[in-house]
């Protein structure tokens, strides 16, 4: 499973790195979306991987299970989701207002006119 | 939202969805120390709700909703959450350690309260707020 | 000890409100401080003498041996007396050289900082310490130099100066560490105590010569020596402080320092010997055919740095105690000249040295103050000067190798020196009164004061040397020597072959100086040659770095996104690649969790997701696809035991989408706007990138983890100490609940940053937006 993964998360990160090649802010942004969960992912993974024994403690009990998730690369992922969600606005916005400048989605275009 | 045909469905939908996303989203917000959840989702799912209705009527009226400032919001949050981590540095621990209380409830059992609660929820207002702000000024333009 | 150093700074930094208040009483004010240190260094003299010297440390670093530790001994001791005694006169004198200027704070400041860093270095015993003080006298100097800074020559010139002793100073740091890994110590006396081991050690060569680069470089050393006429640039109380008496002193001082360290070294002597001769030739060539007031002195003081040099160089006892004497004979000769230069300029503006004459009776305390400094400097007899070039002439000529030509190159020094001295400190006092752009009279008593003291103790120090030889030069000698010494002077030793060398300099001097207009004449291929020197070579390697930095930013910044991104992929794919590849930590793919098809189903469903959106025509098919991406993700956190995450994966994708939705609704097709030979070789870089980050993660999932995973600890003691069952929301909320104190930060950034973009339109130039 986790070769499958790897390949998925090389598949993403290489889609995301292509779309963010291009000229287009949208190519771009969307790029950077599938980057991040490219990113997400590769966190999550390399911590190791376990199948549905969430790092939850039963009722009454004093620890998880014995063959738990691991929990920090999980509040790890958790922030980053929130944040690449933050920055994808932030960056969304930029778009926006720069369009609504320029009036283009290329690249090229936006850094002749420095706006 | 001009532009979008929007169903009387929908329309009767959120108006029902919004009281029990907001429930949920507190139930998910003080349960999350035990079981999943959190003030993330908690935040999260309290923002879709509101942006939900948004989608059915107008932000506007979804504004009017909320009744808040929301960037005031923001730093109340920000604020909740600095400043649940100073009560221990009274007693002398390091910033930002968690502190509780235990109070006895009869027939319920105990009620456990403490910073990082009040933390969480400083977590879930800032997400909330800051979900808000996006959505709804990009909404409105 | 630090409280006084607090104290100091403090007060350095209040100068600039002391002025403000005190006005015209400032330079007093202020002199207190270089004035007490002063006299407490003459409390200590008598410890200091017996052998003990002061010592003072507080811990730094301690981990590394770095620490704040200070110790004065003899060397300390002369050099700290220097630095106080002519700082306070300086500081006085600044008051009424720069007395109307309107940033005589902000000098104040600088120059007081100065002195606190120049004390530090010649008291300074830890290395690193040694090397903070160093470099605080680079930057201050630099601040000095370009004080008037809206000259454009005073700024390059600083930065000159900042540029060429600062990379002295990084010299002089690795060699300092080389000789502390050979030597296994921090502290400058340990060093010097275990010596041995560092002359048998494979560093000593290397050692010595970072060393004597930093050396070089901040005592002007030839090929060094350019910085030192263009710092002239700075006002004169700041050359006469720094480039007379303290800085460039510098360089001496560590060279001194060291002798006992690093004197034994077969290339010692031939060496610094050398480097200080040369120096000592071309400053005093240099100087013979200046005619402006500063840098007829900043060439003088050139030599005479080469000549302290070279006595270094030749180590024993006699070049200890000649360089003892030399220092502290020309600190007081050359800080005089100095501020009696300033004072004519100050009171004639004029800087030209042939067209001022007869000053004599118009400013009759400068000009005795000028004469005997300037006969002290050409090695007239009673004078403490004469001692001093005796000795040095006596040292050169007993040296075991080439006497000869350390001898001849010792006569061209004092030539030059009686030069220079004839032309500043005596020729512009006599004779009549020549038209100058300003009627010269006599300053207040600020500009006087400094002068006349300086030439006082030139003239005492040399009818009764025996006021300093015991209590100052004893044991300076004693510190460059390494072991303790005698020093005894006296002012007349006989008939000697240096004093008829001295007798000789002081007739071909004169002669030089009486036929100066034909000698520079004569002399003047020396500038066609002299336009192909150090300066120039400094010229090219400045203007080579500066294109190159240009080449480099032209290729590197070029602007575009997707460059940028290209040569960041490339590099990380290469290096990262050949170091998997060249340290066989490729490990063959193992699988750990055995395959089930639903998720092998739902991982393939990920994979294409990503791949409609790289092949999408439109925004919002991109964006469907991305949606089948962030869903999917969420999905696989749900099957791998990751409730928290899949929860807020999926609330966020939902926002995202909607996002999108709102942004790009309604933007056109996207156009191909990329040739096919770009987009394959994006494409190729692009899965070269995705193959090294799968390579990766394998690497990542067959080892083992370098540390024990602190994940157990949390696991363990959530309920315990966080009661929480939740382990996830215990990390986030409790046990790393700064770190989630920054992320929300980030988020209210994000959002308050979102409104301001899109809400706070700035007003466009003529109203509205």
């Amino acid at each position: 499973m986790e070769v499958l993964l790897a390949i998925l998360i090389g598949g993403l990160y290489a889609s995301g790195l292509y779309l963010m090649m291009r000229r287009s802010i949208v190519k771009l942004i969307v790029g950077l979306a599938i980057l991040g969960h490219a990113a997400n992912l590769l966190v999550f993974t390399a911590a190791g991987l376990t199948r549905a024994q969430a790092p939850l403690v039963a009722p009454g009990e004093d620890a998880p299970p014995p063959l738990h998730a691991d929990p920090l690369p999980q509040a790890l992922v958790l922030t980053a989701i929130v944040i690449s969600f933050a920055v994808l606005a932030f960056t969304m916005v930029l778009f926006k207002r720069a369009y609504q400048t320029v009036g283009e989605d290329d690249l090229d275009q936006m850094k002749a006119t420095d706006t | 939202m001009k532009g979008f045909v929007v169903s009387l469905i929908l329309r009767t939908a959120a108006t029902y969805m919004l009281p029990l996303l907001l429930l949920f989203s507190v139930f998910l917000l003080l349960g999350g120390h035990n079981e999943p959840g959190g003030g993330f989702v908690g935040g999260l799912t309290a923002a879709s709700a509101f942006i939900l209705y948004g989608l059915a009527f107008d932000v506007e009226r979804a504004k009017v909703m909320l009744r808040v400032n929301l960037i005031r919001l923001v730093g109340v949050g920000l604020g909740l959450a600095a400043l649940s981590g100073f009560f221990q540095i009274l007693m002398g621990d390091p910033y930002l350690t968690s502190a509780w209380v235990t109070i006895p409830l009869p027939g319920l059992g105990e009620l456990k309260l403490g910073t990082p609660l009040l933390f969480d929820i400083g977590v879930y207002l800032v997400v909330l707020s800051v979900s808000l702000i996006i959505t709804m000024t990009l909404a409105e333009q | 000890m630090l409280v006084v150093g607090l104290l100091a700074l403090v007060l350095a930094f209040a100068a600039p409100t002391i002025r403000r208040y005190a006005g015209s009483a400032t330079g007093w004010i202020l002199a207190a401080f270089p004035a007490g240190v002063f006299v407490w260094l003459c409390v200590l003299t008598p410890d200091i003498g017996a052998g003990e010297p002061w010592r003072f440390s507080q811990e730094w670093v301690p981990g590394l041996g770095i620490a704040l530790s200070f110790h004065i001994d003899g060397l300390g001791l002369l050099f700290g007396m220097l630095i106080s005694g002519i700082g306070a006169l300086v500081l006085v004198y600044a008051q009424g050289y720069l007395g109307e200027h309107k940033d005589l704070g902000r000098f104040y400041t600088t120059l007081l900082l100065f002195m606190i860093s120049m004390l530090g270095v010649v008291w300074a015993d830890n290395i690193v310490s040694l090397f903070v003080f160093w470099e605080l006298t680079s930057v201050t100097s630099y601040l000095l130099i370009g004080f008037d800074h809206h000259r454009d020559t005073a700024r390059k010139s600083a930065l000159q100066a900042l540029l060429v002793t600062g990379i002295g100073g990084l010299a002089l740091l690795a060699g300092l560490i080389l000789m502390a890994i050979a030597t296994g110590s921090m502290e400058l006396s340990e060093i010097a105590a275990r010596s041995d081991l560092l002359l048998e050690h494979p560093l000593l060569t290397p050692a010595l010569l970072l060393v004597l680069l930093g050396a070089m470089t901040k005592s002007a050393q030839f090929p060094f020596h350019f910085w030192l006429p263009g710092a002239m640039e700075a006002p004169t109380p700041v050359s006469a402080y720094l480039h007379s008496s303290t800085m460039v002193k510098a360089g001496v001082y560590l060279l001194a320092r060291m002798q006992p360290t690093l004197g034994d070294a077969d290339l010692w002597t031939p060496l610094v010997g050398t480097v200080g001769a040369v120096t000592m030739v071309v400053g005093a060539w240099l100087a013979m055919r200046q005619v402006y007031l500063k840098l007829l002195l900043a060439y003088s003081t050139v030599s005479a740095l080469g000549g302290m040099v070279m006595l270094i160089g030749f180590g024993g006892e006699l070049g200890a105690k000649a360089a003892a004497t030399f220092i502290l004979a020309h600190a007081l000769y050359k800080g005089a000249l100095f501020l009696v230069a300033g004072s004519i300029d100050h009171a004639a503006h004029e800087k030209d040295v042939r067209k001022l004459s007869g000053l004599g009776r118009l400013m009759p305390l400068t000009a005795v103050g000028a004469m005997v400094a300037g006969l002290s400097m050409s090695g007239f007899m009673p004078l403490f000067g004469f001692i001093s070039k005796e000795l040095l002439l006596e040292a050169a000529l007993e040296t075991p190798a080439w006497a000869g030509l350390f001898g001849a190159a010792s006569v061209i020094g004092a030539v030059g020196m009686v030069v220079v001295a004839i032309a500043v400190g005596v020729r512009p006092f006599m004779g009549s009164w020549k038209e100058t752009p300003r009627k010269p009279h006599e300053g207040g008593p600020t500009l006087w004061l400094g002068p006349t003291i300086l030439a006082a103790l030139s003239l005492l120090f040399g009818v009764a040397p025996s006021l300093v030889q015991k209590v100052l030069l004893s044991p300076a000698a004693s510190a460059i020597y390494g072991v303790p010494m005698e020093v005894k002077l006296s002012l007349w030793h006989g008939l000697t072959p240096a004093l008829g060398l001295s007798v000789l300099a002081i007739a071909v001097g004169v002669g030089v100086f009486l036929m100066r207009p034909g000698f520079i004449r004569l002399t003047s291929l020396s500038d066609r040659v002299g336009a192909y020197g150090p300066a120039r070579w400094y010229t090219w390697v400045f203007d080579g770095m500066n294109e190159i930095a240009r080449v480099q930013t032209r290729v590197l910044q070029s602007g575009y996104l997707r460059a940028y991104l290209f040569i960041m992929i490339v590099t990380t794919v290469g290096l990262t690649g050949w170091m998997m590849l060249s340290s066989g930590a490729l490990a063959a793919p193992t699988e750990l969790t055995p395959v089930q098809l639903h998720e092998a189903g739902l991982l393939a469903l990920v994979l294409l997701g990503a791949l409609l959106a790289v092949r999408s025509k439109s925004s919002l098919g991109a964006v469907a696809a991305l949606g089948v991406v962030g869903y999917g993700v969420a999905l696989i956190y749900v099957l791998f035991g990751a409730p928290d995450l899949a929860m807020t994966q999926f609330a966020i994708e939902t926002l995202t989408v909607v996002l999108f939705v709102f942004v790009f609704y309604h933007l056109p097709k996207f156009r191909i706007l990329t040739s096919v030979l770009a987009r394959t070789r994006d494409a190729l870089v692009a899965i070269s990138a995705g193959m090294l980050m799968a390579a990766l993660v394998i690497m990542a999932v067959s080892q083992r983890p370098l540390h024990e995973p602190i994940s157990a600890y949390f696991a363990e003691h959530s309920v315990s100490k966080g009661y929480g069952r939740n382990v996830v929301n215990v990390i986030l909320v409790d046990f790393r609940s700064i770190d989630t104190l920054g992320e929300i930060v980030v988020l209210a950034v994000a959002g308050v940053g979102v409104y301001a973009l899109l809400r706070l339109r700035e007003p466009r130039e003529g109203g509205s937006s």
